[in-house]
């Protein structure tokens, strides 16, 4: 049974639609909401503020934590209990390795920058879709950073490489990969891969070559957002 | 003087000198509203209601939960409620990961009693199979932006899901089809909100900012459905209330409930 139409009709090098937006939540010092289908992301960021309890302070820079969490009414299947699972602290975990190559943090010692991501709707990719806005929250906070960090994940369903699949594709019949992906922007380097699946290691190549070209229009459309702050 | 909070710095102080001269840091009156106040319906595909609401710079989203369970066995035909209020850390420098804490167990129950006490939702009707099998409807709150009067946020957020909300599909072997609704709505019978009145150096004041609710003796949120029956109250904060400052602030909700449920329009 090869995949070669597409459950929604996009090709298979096509994201979906994307919407974002900075300072969305005002008490932040810096916010951003990232739309792509529909998966949502709200990200925000406190800080550099002082880091309790203090044996977790870095005298020598300060330190990034992130937080991951699906509201409760997210999940497409029954309701998700609150507070923190395994999962979302996992993926937490790997949103902090994702964005800490490109943010500098040297200037504030002993204290910490936390990033809130938490998502209203979901339809896969939200690790992607977390990190894509938390970077745009970052840029947003004015923390020192080297370069955006842009997140899309691709994959495989039988044979067909494939950019940002969602939660339908994700189910398809196996042979079926995930591979979520975050991509510094000018140097191509990859800050974040997960996978899950049956690939081969020639589609794996192929698709991480998608996935850089997807990264791209993710960048585009983070870049816009935060222009579009200081138009008025 | 100026009250330090865990990372908010209030000017008491000159908020309560403006009070007492029927004015606000932001120029409202005393009992009006932050502009803008906007309600969207239907923010959240993967929730069977939901909605988004925002006074001023609070901005808060409510998601309702359908789902088929075994009804309690005191109340063996009823389906049930169940309210939840999340203060994220994204929405507010002072909140902290972690269960919820005082503030949203707070909200939580006195919205749930608002709902309940009034009986908003017709729960017989959600009742499937006595004893065995009935609808339980779960409203998550979830805070994205707090800056003062989530309680009154919420409980429009609420009410606005609420009358959206749709069952899911229910499959032949029993199981729930969420992501195909069908076009059934709740069964609501009322439309209880909920309006909160500070008393802040002596004087009732509508809809509080973050640093105002900071600033603050005394609180009361009353419940109110269409008629003007009140279905739910409490108070909260440090000062006590004379009976004329409870006739006062029930008067002031009476009032403004009205106004902020023709925002659903």
């Amino acid at each position: 049974m090869a995949y070669t139409k597409r459950l929604d009709g996009r090709k298979n090098n096509e994201l979906r639609p994307m919407e974002a937006k900075t300072g969305v939540v005002k008490n932040a010092d810096g916010s951003a909401s990232f739309k792509i289908g529909k998966t949502w992301a709200i990200a925000a960021v406190y800080g550099p503020r002082d880091l309790n309890p203090r044996f977790l302070q870095n005298p020598k820079k300060g330190i990034l934590r992130c937080n991951y969490g699906m509201m409760p009414f997210s999940g497409s299947g029954d309701r998700i209990r609150p507070g923190r699972s395994r999962r979302a602290q996992e993926i937490a975990m790997v949103m902090t390795k994702s964005l800490e190559p490109v943010v500098d943090l040297s200037a504030f010692p002993n204290s910490v920058v936390d990033v809130y991501v938490d998502l209203p709707q979901t339809d896969a990719g939200t690790r992607c879709a977390a990190i894509s806005a938390a970077s745009m929250a970052l840029a947003d906070a004015g923390i020192p950073m080297k370069d955006m960090i842009c997140s899309v994940s691709v994959g495989q369903v039988q044979e067909t490489v494939l950019a940002d699949l969602t939660y339908n594709e994700e189910a398809h019949e196996a042979p079926v990969s995930d591979i979520p992906i975050a991509m510094v922007h000018n140097t191509g380097e990859l800050s974040l891969l997960q996978m899950d699946g049956e690939i081969s290691r020639e589609d794996l190549m192929k698709a991480l070559a998608l996935g850089k070209e997807a990264c791209e229009q993710v960048y585009k459309v983070q870049v816009a957002a935060l222009k579009e702050k200081f138009k008025k | 003087m100026t009250k330090e909070t865990d990372q908010l710095i209030v000017n008491t102080q000159t908020i309560h000198e403006l009070i007492k001269t029927g004015k606000r840091l932001d120029g409202r009156s005393l009992t009006d509203y932050r502009e803008p106040i906007t309600v969207q319906t239907e923010v959240s595909w993967t929730a069977e209601g939901s909605a988004m609401v925002q006074i001023g710079e609070t901005k808060v989203i409510v998601g309702v939960k359908l789902s088929l369970e075994k009804p309690y066995a005191d109340t063996a035909d009823q389906g049930g409620i169940m309210i939840n209020a999340e203060l994220l850390p994204l929405s507010s420098p002072i909140y902290n990961p972690g269960p919820p804490g005082m503030k949203a167990i707070e909200m939580a129950r006195v919205l749930d009693r608002g709902i309940r006490e009034s009986h908003a939702i017709d729960l017989k009707k959600l009742c499937i199979t006595p004893g065995e099998k009935a609808w339980f409807v779960i409203m998550d709150i979830v805070s994205v932006n707090d800056d003062g009067n989530l309680f009154d946020a919420a409980g429009l957020a609420l009410l606005a899901a609420l009358k959206t909300a749709r069952f899911p599909t229910v499959k032949e072997d029993g199981s729930l089809d969420y992501k195909n609704k069908t076009e059934e709505k709740l069964p609501l019978l009322k439309q209880p909100i909920s309006i909160t009145v500070l008393k802040i150096n002596g004087a009732l004041v509508i809809d509080p900012t973050a640093e105002e609710e900071f600033s603050a003796d005394a609180r009361l949120t009353v419940a109110v459905d269409v008629n003007g029956t009140i279905s739910a109250m409490q108070k909260g904060g440090d000062a006590t209330l004379t009976l004329e400052d409870v006739d006062g602030m029930v008067g002031l909700a009476l009032e403004k409930a009205d106004f902020l449920r023709g925002k659903l329009e």
